[in-house]
């Protein structure tokens, strides 16, 4: 009672705070608390938001593009550091086509600036005063806008081409200097840099990321981050499909946190079509997370470890892994991509030693961990290239929307599992891993300890399974209220968010996901300037992502 | 001094050779088919050697690594690396449009022709010694720093960012760390009072010169050890090639008998690395022998002399394959701390005990000649 008290109080706060400086600003209590504001009156109401020292809205969880037909915008879903569960969505728009302009919140949060470049390349929106305004995802050639509504996609437009182009290295910007919109460009690199290219064909980039590096000796001096060479366009594919259908693309994303991101996916679309779901099934969705992120540790480390050229710790997570899969495998036959999560509940029953297993599973791996600890954890070697390497203040996490493993290195509590418990987290007990160096051996360390307490969670789940369906009746074709409906879960890579925007149809009228990785590559630049080569590569395999995710 | 039997030597076979070449030829012919046939016995020794170790090497990194390595070809995968030589020798030798053509292809010779050179000068047994020279050690140091003109000119001539970056890392590291193995190596070049390998082999009929100079020269081995490992550039030293960083680093860009060049230089470089470690400071190709037990050294020296070589070298291989496979990679600063702030003024200083050792007779054979005197 006391927390509803509170959260109202908060709620009418902002909507005093925002009329004070906004008075036309449409303000609504849907799901989540919601502003609509003129374009020019955006970036003011942010920066309130931002600035104000009780409410604190300084971490921008997610910046969805938006084409409403007649208008062109966008939509900011704020948070709290300090308390993840406070939210409000802040939603502009402009009725300019031809040349849309909004205002950047760049210099708010370190975030926007990847997001906004996607948003140009994506909608042809651009942003003022965002230092850096090519696009992202698509290369510059592209033509036309592929996530307007109005786009033409026929292959005669942007025809497929073998022959590579140069890359320029200029970007074009807009500022704005005493009430004047200025039109520049600035080169990306210096004349004499020596720059070079990481990706996007590189053991290390655990994809196909792409960072122009310029070099000096074996000093890192800037990074550039080029990216979309596996883009999709899954979120554009969404639109075009049904609610259950989707559910296999969020799959594509992070393909190592699968069966969280499609969870996330459910549950979004449970709440808005009012689905209940089965406890049975709420257990077995939870267990499956966890073990999920479980593997997904076990890679990001043995990966970590890899990039620093131990590789036979790269196969010693890679053998715990299996034993992992070996239980999705014959849960449901898949090993990566298990397809379990279906909207109401999940698809397959756990089978009948399902619970042997994996309580032969946890000891195994408790073991493991300490054979981890013991073979590399506190290595002479190790320490050298891990221990105030990376280093990643606290603010710099917040303002890049680091979270996960990386995040709580910095000493920021980012739970999403605490904050916005989901499935079952509200009744399991477990710590939240917070370290306050901010340097690769935290992030390390953090993902070691945060396997820990996910076998202690399913520990107190695994005994209790109830008896039932795992699977409410759900009709074949869903329809969900119109309306905008956001879900986060916590993966192991941080944050992932699902936002649906519907009209009341049986497909959605624009899904975002948000995506913890390219929050992740975001702050590379920031973290690794400065920093040896090698360690740059130390570095990426620290901050743990997945290009997929980043590219959807 | 009792002549042991030895059965297993080969030493009549080669009198036995000798015998028959000079009975038939000249002797200026008879040199010049010796010279020929060494040759052909060193680079078939060397391929032999080269790559056994390749499936030593898959065959104990999968044992580390909880893995099985090569299982297919032959029992137990034997004929692999047999099977990956000749794939390699067929394979196209592909031309970089842009690279410095004649420094491109001169660079795997420097480096495989400094790796022979090298190895022509190992004492593999009793009398298998194709070169004695009275500098020995002072000959292996200087051919085997030839190498790293191969790396340098392969990472420049290929016009590529990583292997410039790779073949730069090399320079340096290569260069910190021969001064450490050189000045380890001339620690017991003291202790044993000549640079000649059959003197020094034989200056440990009875004690081990790790043994014989005790704290120095165990601290000379061990720095040795890691030097020779940083030379022959594989992990925890294998900057120059850092697959995770410069996808190969300096070869990069070759491909077919090239690389292969490349990849058997550096297998035979740690061989040749652990069997000067084996003959300078653990006796060599020297049975194990104790004054005064007759019974136990003719038994010792049942065992032919080169099986105690490669079983010494080995025995220094595995070391180093155990390092390899456990160690994450240093970064460049890193390597050279340890060689420049820790390994070389220690082994100044430790050059300097073993002077004041062997110069005060301090030393085991000294100390103890009833024991362990010659």
């Amino acid at each position: 009672m006391n927390n509803r008290d509170a959260y109202d109080t908060a709620m009418n706060e902002i909507t005093q705070l925002i009329q004070q400086i906004a008075p036309d600003a449409q303000i609504e209590a849907k799901q989540r608390l919601t502003v609509t504001v003129r374009p020019d009156q955006l970036h003011p109401v942010i920066e309130a938001l931002y600035g104000n020292e009780t409410l604190c809205f300084d971490y921008l969880i997610s910046l969805v593009g938006m084409d409403w037909g007649d208008r062109l915008g966008a939509i900011y879903q704020l948070s709290s550091s300090v308390d993840l569960t406070r939210e409000v969505i802040v939603i502009t728009a402009t009725a300019d086509r031809d040349n849309p302009l909004l205002y950047s919140v760049t210099d708010l949060y370190g975030t926007a600036h990847l997001n906004e470049r996607e948003i140009y390349a994506l909608f042809g929106i651009r942003f003022i005063n965002n230092p850096d305004m090519r696009r992202f995802l698509l290369n510059d050639q592209w033509k036309g806008f592929p996530f307007r509504k109005d786009y033409v996609h026929d292959p005669k437009l942007n025809p497929e081409t073998v022959v590579s182009s140069e890359i320029i290295d200029v970007a074009p910007h807009i500022v704005e200097r005493d009430g004047e919109l200025i039109e520049e460009s600035v080169a990306v690199f210096g004349e004499e840099d020596y720059i070079v290219n990481i990706g996007p064909q590189h053991p290390s980039t655990h994809g196909v990321m792409h960072f122009r590096t310029s070099l000096d000796g074996e000093i890192v001096k800037k990074i550039d981050v080029h990216s979309g060479y596996i883009h999709r366009g899954i979120e554009k594919l969404c639109e075009s499909m049904t609610y259950p259908q989707m559910l296999h693309l969020t799959d594509r994303l992070d393909y190592l946190s699968a069966n969280i991101n499609r969870h996330a996916l459910c549950m979004c679309i449970e709440k808005a079509a009012e689905i209940e779901v089965p406890e049975r099934a709420q257990y077995i969705r939870t267990i499956m997370d966890e073990l999920q992120r479980i593997s997904s540790h076990l890679l990001a480390w043995a990966t970590h470890c890899n990039d620093l050229g131990a590789t036979t710790a790269f196969i010693y997570g890679m053998r715990e892994r299996e034993h992992v899969l070996d239980i999705f495998d014959k849960t449901c036959g898949g090993r990566l991509i298990i397809n379990q999560n279906v909207v109401g509940g999940v698809m397959f029953d756990i089978y009948p030693d399902f619970q042997k297993d994996v309580k032969a599973f946890i000891p195994y791996m408790r073991r493991r961990l300490k054979e981890y600890d013991d073979f590399f954890s506190h290595n002479a070697i190790a320490l050298g290239r891990m221990v105030h390497i990376g280093l990643l203040s606290r603010e710099d996490a917040i303002s890049y929307g680091v979270t996960g493993p990386a995040g709580r290195a910095s000493g920021w509590s980012c739970d999403v599992r605490r904050y916005k418990p989901y499935a079952l987290y509200d009744q399991v007990e477990f710590k939240e891993i917070v370290r306050t160096e901010g340097d690769s051996y935290a992030r390390y360390l953090n993902r070691l300890d945060e396997i820990e307490e996910s076998l202690h969670i399913i520990e107190q789940l695994i005994d209790n399974i109830p008896s039932g369906e795992v699977c409410a009746k759900v009709k074949p074709i869903i329809r969900i209220p119109a309306g905008q409906f956001f879900q986060s879960v916590e993966t192991g890579k941080g944050e992932f968010g699902v936002f649906i925007e519907s009209s009341g149809d049986k497909n959605p009228s624009r899904v975002k996901f948000r995506s913890p990785s390219l929050s992740a590559v975001s702050v590379i630049p920031l973290i690794s300037q400065g920093a040896f080569l090698s360690d740059l590569i130390g570095i990426t395999g620290s901050m743990d992502f997945v290009i997929p995710d980043i590219d959807r | 001094m009792l002549i042991y039997s030895q059965p297993l030597e080969l030493t009549k076979l080669l009198a036995a050779i000798d015998n028959f070449l000079q009975g038939n030829l000249t002797p200026g012919w008879t040199v010049l088919v010796k010279g020929i046939l060494v040759g052909i016995l060193i680079l078939a020794a060397y391929t032999l050697i080269a790559l056994s170790l390749i499936y030593i090497e898959r065959k104990v990194a999968a044992f580390f690594q909880a893995r099985l390595g090569p299982n297919r070809l032959g029992k137990y995968g034997v004929i692999q690396s047999l099977a990956d030589m000749i794939k390699i020798l067929i394979k196209e030798v592909i031309q970089i449009n842009k690279a410095d053509k004649l420094l491109f292809y001169a660079a795997p010779f420097f480096v495989i022709v400094a790796s022979v050179l090298a190895f022509g000068a190992l004492p593999f047994g009793m009398n298998l010694h194709a070169l004695d020279f009275n500098i020995g050690v002072f000959y292996l140091l200087a051919v085997s720093s030839l190498g790293i003109i191969g790396i340098l000119l392969a990472g420049w001539s290929s016009n590529n960012k990583y292997s410039m970056i790779g073949a730069m890392r090399s320079g340096a590291q290569f260069i910190s760390y021969e001064l450490s193995a050189g000045f380890s190596l001339m620690t017991i070049v003291v202790l044993s009072g000549s640079m000649q390998f059959s003197e020094i082999i034989e200056g440990q009929r009875y004690c081990w010169n790790l043994f014989n100079g005790h704290l120095p020269a165990m601290i000379a081995f061990l720095i040795y050890l890691i030097s020779g490992h940083a030379e022959t550039n594989r992990g925890p030293f294998d900057l120059p090639e850092a697959e995770s960083e410069l996808t190969a680093g300096y070869h990069t860009e070759y491909s077919g008998l090239q690389f292969g060049f490349f990849y058997l230089s550096e297998y035979l470089n740690m061989f040749i690395v652990a069997a000067v470690a084996a003959t300078v400071f653990l006796g060599g190709w020297m049975p194990v022998q104790i004054k005064g037990w007759e019974a136990f050294n003719q038994v010792m020296w049942y065992i032919p002399s080169w099986a105690w070589f490669f079983g010494k070298a080995g025995l220094l291989m595995f070391f180093s394959l155990w390092v390899r496979w456990s160690f994450p990679r240093l970064r460049i600063d890193l390597l050279l701390n340890l060689e420049w702030k820790y390994l070389l003024p220690i082994n100044l200083a430790n050059l300097l005990v073993m002077v004041v050792i062997v110069l005060s007779g301090f030393t085991l054979t000294d100390l103890f000649p009833a024991l362990f005197g010659k």
